[in-house]
């Protein structure tokens, strides 16, 4: 087993856990953390899965990882900015009924 | 010995993702996420992507930490005497 | 009732897992090599660096959208209404104001360098605008301000869009010299490269800027 593949089996699995977090959290600071690191996960698999040259990884994929980490955090300012405004507003950060929960993830 | 290199890394990588995405405190998440991030850009830089790498640790690191600590800050008050975030 | 759907999640996303592990280590035949394919028209690009060469000039048109995904983000920000906001609170910290003052002259001269390498070595457009970006919140951390009073919001918008206005200038100009769109005469394509560059170096750099609180 070569180092590459490796990676892109932690990349896989990244995705998964990455998965799990999204749908079991209900705090939209939370689901954007799951988000990027569900990213990072795909930019693994991406290069893990390019043919390497030990001097440098694959170009066409180093570019499309580039392109990527400009967006999400294009996507994760996007966000937050919306989220800010819902504060702002009065509204609630979390997406889950008041009543039903039950951890305590954003105190203290 | 590069191997076991990768493979510690590797370790690392899931073990600090699974701490930033099921820590219960946010703020803990948050840095742990960072974490996460500079450890990514050595994931790059051990596979010869060094743009990657630059680019991970400015961007993915720094200015998305940024923009989730200060957002962590900002939510921790809830307005209107609402409780929160649930039973203590 | 919520424990089961926990559960539910937990096991759906281990099944998910397991089958994308599976994936990525049975992926059927070679993958094609496009380092080869890139090395092999690196000559007539007009820079010298493969990563660089794929941005602006091989695979250019991907490059363009993500520019005007960049400029989303800003403008959806500032079309929310706000109310007031925050005011500006310049730090008395002697430590952060000295550390302002050496490091914020020595992130515009590495993000020049950064712009410039990027033709022949690791860098470019990208790296430059992080660090362009990292430079201004520094400033507005230690002083207070950052851009100047002029520079108003309304103001800023000529200097978000200049990549992309500049991006499709020059993609419309080499159709024009002959070519297609965004297919550089080999001749100028180092000249068009670098143009686009420090367009967007200057319009990403405002717009992660103004992504920040």
């Amino acid at each position: 087993m070569t180092s590459a593949l490796g990676y892109a089996i932690a990349g896989a699995l990244l995705v998964a856990m990455g998965l799990a977090a999204m749908l079991l959290h209900h705090h939209l600071v939370r689901r954007l953390i799951a988000f990027n690191i569900m990213g990072g996960g795909v930019f693994l698999v991406l290069l893990g899965l390019a043919p390497g040259h030990g001097e440098q990884a694959d170009p066409v994929a180093q570019a499309l990882i580039l392109t990527g980490i400009v967006v999400a955090v294009a996507a994760t300012g996007l966000a937050l900015a919306l989220a800010r405004r819902l504060h702002q507003a009065g509204g609630d950060v979390r997406l889950d009924h008041p009543s039903s929960r039950e951890d305590d993830d954003d105190q203290k | 010995m590069s191997l076991w290199l990768d493979l510690l890394l590797i370790v690392a990588l899931l073990w600090i993702a699974a701490g930033a995405l099921f820590s219960r405190q946010l703020f803990r998440a948050v840095v742990l996420f960072i974490v996460f991030g500079l450890l990514l850009a050595l994931a790059w830089a051990r596979q010869a992507a060094a743009d990657v790498a630059l680019a991970e640790a400015a961007i993915g690191a720094g200015l998305t930490g940024a923009l989730l600590l200060d957002a962590a800050g900002r939510f921790r008050r809830v307005r209107g005497g609402k409780d929160a975030g649930g039973s203590p | 009732m919520r424990v089961v759907a926990h559960r539910l999640i937990v096991a759906g996303c281990t099944v998910v897992g397991l089958a994308l592990v599976y994936a990525v280590v049975n992926v059927q035949g070679p993958a094609p090599d496009l380092a080869l394919a890139v090395s092999g028209a690196l000559a007539e690009s007009g820079v010298s660096h493969p990563v660089t060469a794929v941005l602006l000039n091989f695979r250019a048109y991907d490059t363009l959208l993500e520019v005007a995904v960049m400029l989303v983000a800003p403008l959806v920000a500032a079309a929310l209404p706000t109310t007031a906001p925050a005011p500006a609170k310049p730090t008395n910290d002697p430590v952060l104001q000295a550390l302002a003052a050496v490091a914020v002259p020595l992130a515009l001269l590495l993000a020049i360098y950064l712009l410039l390498i990027g033709a022949s070595r690791s860098g470019g457009a990208f790296h430059a605008a992080a660090v362009l970006a990292g430079a201004l919140v520094l400033l507005q951390l230690a002083t207070g301000r950052s851009l100047p009073a002029w520079l108003t919001p309304t103001r800023q918008q000529p200097l978000l869009i200049l990549g992309l206005a500049l991006f499709c200038a020059v993609g419309w100009l080499s159709l024009l010299l002959g070519g297609y769109f965004l297919g550089y005469p080999p001749a100028w394509a180092g000249v068009m490269i670098l143009v686009i560059e420090s367009g967007l170096t200057l319009s990403l750099a405002l717009a992660l800027w103004r992504l920040m609180p």
